[in-house]
């Protein structure tokens, strides 16, 4: 297997910060722990861009549109009193529903603007993003944890799960390591099924047709793909790991969160998936294994052992500065791919 | 005379294999060296040495040296070579669509009036002076013997006018001294050609040295004072043109004498009518079909043949779907139904396209699944099932056993069936594209342009292949093709196109003359 040289370039710093961060008093074992909680937080969001880029309707800076529609799974779960796995999957399971519906449309619109998918594809996940910000005052959702405290109506920004389905996958088979680390085996093996199904539906006849029709769209329709339905199976398929992922991460996380929140996931799951390895029109399993770890390990260390080493609560600045100088370096490669 | 570019013992290898070896070449002023070879036989690989290509440093430089004007030189970059004094003209443009004549021409050279800004801000902002510039385009044009307003926009001429422009653009240079010519009469006509052999003899009579590379040997034959035939990276033969004839360079390229390739008139009017056309009509930007009706029969091979722009290549790739049409197309007396390329496949019919690389091939997949690509997704062939059924996967062995039959079968150049089609050579992309319609094990076989831009030797492969599956399998196959001589060694019977519609349909054997006056309209 050939490992590129910015791989191990990432891999170097990554080593290099647990090295510091042992000198400046982070504990090494906390800092293991949070990269692994938050690889399986993001992990399914960043597979979710598969479907999308293998079809050649680019990368999925629409993610809200399939992380919104896991917010209404989450909520109406919550609103049903659903507590534990089963709320978890009930939440998944209405979650699903919702991408659908929400990703025959998102698809439909993109088979209109052909060459142009990324770029309407963020426009959308804006304007939904900020059009379910008006829904989500108005929608007669009543359970106390998720409305507003005085008024009794209009969704809060943060709600919490931790009645519901709080760590609910997480603490199935989950192995403690001494004090500080926990693996959360039962969402580590929810989010490799995951994988391996998507990896699968590749190598099904639909999937190598999916496939050609992101490789050359002229081909597969002289092979008589309906290169257009195509398209959209992608769109939906995309859309629902998508919501699958939000409440993945939720119940890691311990909170939905609503209003502008689902912008925050397009560049970093974009950004994390380049980072792997994948280019404009193909990415596999291996390009979101690796880029989520060595997103996530970056994103979580840098910040952490600079405070500790300037003693000054920079992170907020440092988190930016990192996610966005890794699109950066993304996009550089991005256009490398493209000569 | 003293040669002014000498080439000694060029070798390149990549990855221990060696493309070129020990390539000994001279230049004189004032001379034409025809280059020939195969596809992949190492021209352009030297071409792109001469010129200090990036990629040849990337990949670990080349053995050997070069001497220009005299003296070594290494030119690591194509703007040295030029600023030397070595011009180029591509087989695709690099001119600058609405920009005029003169203007391309002198580009970056442009003739200039000083005024008064210029002498206190700068050269750069000194005015134009057209008339010199028109004065100068004009003169080269003239050289060449075309006559081009220097005025014209570049997007309004006609592409072979283009290629003009581009020599004249390099013959401006003062400094020029070789020229290359990489497949220069691609796009040309033959009469522009005719007039581009001219113009090649009367820049070679001013005395700048020329090295023409190309696939037409008649040209090559016609223009050249010495030819070079190179064959799997060697240097096969170095002789004056005189002393060559055609079969001669054809065999030194091949590496065998070449066979006679006469069809025997095989199919008579006895055998059953496989596919009936009937006023079809095919929407296809270039080459609109308008009104064309034939039938070909069971183990037929049709030919299809006409003048580039007169439809002839409308109406495969209208059967076959990818183009609007209409019309009556009736497969074994069952009426097809147009504009639906599945439909088209299920029925029998299978189709080769033109553009090999747009159409034909996932350039960035493997050789394994372009080749079972269509038969997977229309006859479900190379997927088993898993859990009674519930999934099919991909087979990829059987797949690869499909494909390693054609490979050894078509004589596919390639290290395995698991190299990505975009690294095979033209010939062996189009032998893939021929795999993938035979693995559907088609009644009917639709093939453009099955030669365009590849080499004799795959050709011949090619020709003899079609010609093989029709007669093992008694398949009809209908051929499309600008090359004339190629049908009538190959078909039964050959359709002419004009305007959109049947001119006549002759015998395989009917004359050149009554084939040019057909396409003529006569």
């Amino acid at each position: 297997m050939k490992v590129r040289i910015q791989t191990i370039i990432i891999l170097v710093f990554i080593a290099l910060l647990f090295v510091i961060g042992s000198f400046v008093g982070v504990n090494p074992a906390m800092s293991a722990n949070d990269v692994v909680m938050r690889f399986v937080m993001n992990g399914i969001l960043v597979l979710s861009m598969v479907p999308m880029v293998e079809s050649g309707c680019g990368l999925n800076f629409g993610v809200p549109v399939g992380i919104i529609a896991g917010i209404l799974g989450a909520l109406i779960s919550l609103e049903m009193e659903l507590g534990g796995i089963g709320g978890l999957f009930a939440a998944i399971a209405m979650g699903i529903g919702f991408a659908v519906v929400l990703g025959l449309g998102y698809g439909l619109l993109l088979n209109k603007v052909k060459g142009d998918e990324m770029l309407i594809a963020t426009y959308v996940g804006y304007s939904l993003v900020y059009l379910m910000n008006v829904f989500w005052i108005v929608l007669p959702f009543r359970n106390p944890s998720s409305v507003q405290g005085y008024g009794g109506s209009g969704l809060r920004s943060t709600i919490s799960i931790d009645k519901y389905w709080q760590n609910a996958l997480n603490n199935v088979f989950s192995i403690s390591i001494g004090k500080y680390i926990t693996i959360p085996v039962g969402t580590l093996v929810f989010f490799g099924l995951l994988c391996f199904a998507v990896w699968a539906f590749f190598k099904t006849k639909l999937g190598t047709a999916m496939s050609a029709v992101g490789a050359n769209p002229d081909f597969a329709r002289a092979g008589g793909i309906n290169v257009d339905m195509i398209r959209v199976i992608s769109v939906v398929m995309s859309t629902v790991l998508a919501a699958i992922g939000i409440i993945i991460y939720q119940q890691c996380f311990g909170f939905i969160q609503t209003f502008s929140a689902p912008l925050a996931f397009s560049f970093s799951s974009v950004s994390a998936l380049l980072l792997g390895g994948a280019s404009l029109n193909k990415a596999s399993i291996k390009n979101v294994i690796l880029g989520t770890f060595l997103f996530q390990a970056v994103l979580t260390m840098t910040p952490t052992v600079i405070n500790s080493a300037i003693e000054i609560d920079a992170s907020e600045v440092i988190r930016i500065i990192v996610t966005n100088g890794m699109i950066v370096f993304a996009l550089t490669r991005k256009t490398k791919e493209a000569k | 005379m003293e040669p002014i570019l000498t080439l000694e013992n060029i070798g390149k290898q990549f990855e221990g294999n060696y493309v070129l070896k020990d390539i000994c070449l001279e230049l004189a002023p004032g001379e034409v060296v025809g280059l020939v070879g195969e596809n992949g036989a190492g021209k352009s690989t030297l071409v792109k040495i001469l010129f200090g290509m990036p990629e040849i440093f990337h990949s670990g430089g080349y053995e050997g040296s070069i001497h220009y004007n005299g003296k070594p030189v290494s030119f690591s970059s194509p703007l040295e070579a030029i600023e030397a004094g070595i011009g180029m003209v591509h087989q695709e443009f690099s001119l600058i669509p609405g920009f005029n004549a003169s203007e391309n021409i002198l580009l970056n050279r442009e003739i200039t009036n000083n005024t008064i800004i210029s002498k206190i801000l700068g050269p750069k902002l000194a005015t134009i002076n057209q008339k010199a510039m028109d004065e100068r385009s004009n003169a080269s044009l003239g050289a060449l013997g075309i006559d081009i307003d220097s005025r014209s926009v570049i997007s309004e001429l006609p592409v072979g006018y283009m290629q003009f422009v581009e020599i004249a653009r390099e013959i401006t240079r003062d400094t020029v001294k070789v020229l290359v010519f990489d497949e220069p009469t691609a796009v040309l006509t033959e009469i522009e050609a005719e007039l581009f052999l001219e113009a090649v003899r009367k820049i070679s009579a001013a005395g700048t040295a020329i090295l023409f590379i190309s696939h037409r040997l008649q040209e090559i034959m016609s223009v050249s004072d010495r030819i070079v035939v190179l064959r799997d990276g060697r240097l096969v033969a170095d002789k004056p043109a005189s002393e060559l004839d055609l079969g001669r360079i054809a065999e030194l390229m091949i590496g065998r004498p070449m066979g006679a390739d006469k069809a025997s008139a095989r199919t008579g009017t006895e055998k059953a009518v496989v596919l009936k056309v009937d006023n079809l009509w095919v929407d296809m930007p270039g080459e609109f079909v308008y009104d064309v009706g034939f039938e070909v029969r069971q183990g037929e091979i049709f030919g299809i043949a006409g003048l580039a722009g007169h439809g002839k290549l409308g109406i495969a790739n209208g059967i076959a779907g990818l183009f609007k049409a209409g019309g009556d197309v009736e497969l074994r007396g069952t009426p097809l139904k147009l504009n639906d390329p599945m439909g088209a496949m299920k029925m029998g019919i299978a189709y080769v396209s033109e553009d090999r690389k747009g159409v034909g091939l996932v350039l960035e997949e493997s050789i394994d699944l372009n080749i079972g690509f269509n038969a997977m997704q229309i006859q479900g062939k190379f997927l088993k099932k898993i859990l009674n059924g519930l999934f099919s996967f991909r087979d990829e062995a059987a797949m690869s056993q499909a494909a390693g039959y054609y490979i050894k079968e078509l004589d596919i150049k390639c290290s395995s069936g698991k190299q990505l089609v975009g690294h095979l050579s033209g010939g062996n992309q189009q032998k893939v594209c021929l795999a993938k319609a035979f693995v559907l094990e088609p009644e009917l076989l639709f093939v453009n342009e099955p030669t365009r831009g590849i080499d004799i030797g795959a050709k011949k492969t090619v020709l003899d292949a079609l010609r093989n599956f029709s007669e093992t399998n008694g398949t009809s196959i209908v051929i499309t093709s600008s090359e004339l001589e190629e049908l009538r060694s190959i078909c039964d019977r050959i359709a002419v196109i004009f305007e959109g519609k049947v001119a006549g349909i002759l015998d395989g054997g009917a004359s050149a003359v009554e084939f040019a006056m057909l396409m003529s309209g006569l």
